[in-house]
């Protein structure tokens, strides 16, 4: 009845899906972190959304995620982050499936959804301060200040997020990224609602997480300001 | 581009030192759930006032016979307060369901189920401890003496977060569910049977000179099951909600 399209499977890297899971014997701070996704499949209901994705990213690389709408890209993006349960496959961060141990992963990985993820009651610092404090992280007032001005934010700090426009709010989401220390960033269409200059300063800050080792999986239909080390179309 | 660059990396090497750590996840819940009720005065006030009003309709309905008001006045304030703490319940995760900020709270680093009962934490304080303080006024209605009152509200102070943790559970199983606040009344006010059994008890067996010690032991020991499992039951609906 479904027919299930061929599988998008660019990134394929090969003898990947044989890698050990769970070894034991490797320390894992020296092992430099990989994000590997292994056979994943996921289907919506009854249609099947895609399967057979197999990648690895490494440190300073980052996965372009395309496709049509309602082709599975943010499914994949919550399967990656473990919102959602893949049917078949795993993913796994530094060679550990990430539900053996989803605290570390969670530690390592920032994901901003298609919802905001801002309340509209609290100010745009407040908003910020309370995402970060519910990520475990404790910014002085100056830090924050910083990262609202590196945002363009500083005239927004005390307006409520219900007076923001898109963009703005859009922004004081990747004011999470300049604070939250995290290896792997999951952003889905990131770009979307900024404007031409605010799509550079997001193009330079994932051009610094990746300078600095970090690994990335984005989607976007529009252009990116940083070359995609990898593309996946869904 | 260089300012940019040197400042995503700074404050991450000053996180990964360790110096920075918030408190601990309940507390932040419960702090932003606070925060925001503050901001968000009236419905805080809803639950209130519903109490308010029932409580007082029944007098009014009644009629001036102080002997049955007193017979019906722990029941109906008991009834009053249990319906009054389901009010705030399809708002307790809908809200944070709906922005993505549930999505967050369950990818944070840290336990979803302290958040989640930091969650609940807020929910009582801010929907069931006013009833409790507003309970011996009310009482005063129904004709209740001060010994009774004050059962009232030890009957009440133990039975309320009862409420707020089993209602969360509900909340949580029935997140995204079209016509959730229907179902939702269905599914807890069942559950909430022993609560009201034991709570009402109380106070009608104080009134029968009684030891009123099994009835709220029983409902003391309710509340400490529940502080055990409804928040690691409402994480696992609320994860299943998120799939």
């Amino acid at each position: 009845m479904h027919r299930s399209p061929p599988p998008g499977r660019l990134s394929q890297i090969k003898g990947l899906s044989g890698t050990p899971m769970n070894d034991a014997s490797v320390p894992r701070t020296p092992v430099p972190c990989v994000l590997t996704a292994t056979d994943l499949a996921c289907s919506r209901g009854e249609r099947r959304l895609f399967e057979g994705i197999d990648f690895a990213l490494r440190g300073g690389e980052w996965l372009h995620v395309r496709g049509a709408n309602g082709s599975g890209k943010t499914t994949l993006l919550r399967t990656l982050v473990g919102l959602a349960p893949a049917d078949t496959g795993s993913v796994s961060w530094c060679g550990t499936d990430i539900r053996a141990e989803p605290e570390t992963y969670r530690e390592a990985v920032v994901y901003l959804g298609h919802p905001a993820a801002l309340k509209d009651d609290l100010s745009a610092a407040e908003n910020l301060r309370v995402a970060l404090e519910v990520d475990g992280v404790a910014v002085a007032a100056e830090a924050l200040d910083a990262a609202l001005r590196r945002l363009h934010l500083e005239g927004e700090h005390d307006l409520r997020a219900r007076q923001l426009s898109a963009g703005q709010r859009r922004r004081l989401l990747l004011a999470r990224l300049v604070l939250r220390p995290a290896r792997l960033w999951v952003l889905d269409e990131p770009f979307a609602p900024l404007d031409a200059a605010s799509v550079e300063l997001l193009g330079g800050l994932l051009r610094a997480h990746l300078d600095g080792g970090g690994i990335g999986v984005v989607t976007s239909h529009q252009a990116v300001p940083v070359a995609a080390s990898r593309e996946l179309v869904l | 581009m260089s300012a940019l660059v040197e400042g995503a990396t700074v404050p991450a090497a000053a996180a990964r030192a360790g110096a920075a750590r918030t408190h601990g996840p309940l507390f932040v819940a419960l702090r932003r759930d606070l925060l925001l009720a503050a901001r968000h005065r009236s419905e805080v006030f809803t639950a209130l006032s519903f109490f308010v009003v029932v409580t007082s309709l029944f007098p009014l309905g009644i009629g001036p016979e102080p002997e049955l008001l007193r017979r019906i006045g722990p029941g109906a304030l008991w009834v009053a307060a249990l319906l009054a703490t389901l009010l705030g319940l399809p708002r307790l995760f809908a809200s944070d369901h709906a922005d993505g900020t549930l999505e967050q709270m369950a990818l944070a680093p840290r336990s979803f189920a302290l958040q989640v009962a930091g969650k609940m934490a807020a929910h009582w304080l801010v929907c069931g401890l006013p009833l409790v303080l507003m309970a011996p006024l009310l009482g005063l209605q129904f004709g209740l003496d001060a010994d009774a009152l004050g059962v009232l509200v030890v009957s009440l102070l133990v039975g309320t977060p009862l409420l707020s943790l089993i209602g969360a559970i509900g909340a949580a199983l029935t997140l995204g569910v079209r016509g959730g606040g229907a179902l939702l009344a269905l599914l807890v006010l069942p559950l909430y049977v022993p609560a009201l059994v034991f709570g009402s008890g109380a106070v009608e067996a104080q009134a029968a000179g009684l030891s009123v010690r099994a009835h709220l032991s029983i409902l003391g020991a309710m509340l400490v099951l529940a502080l055990c499992f409804a928040p690691w039951a409402t994480t696992a609906a609320l994860r299943i909600a998120m799939e």
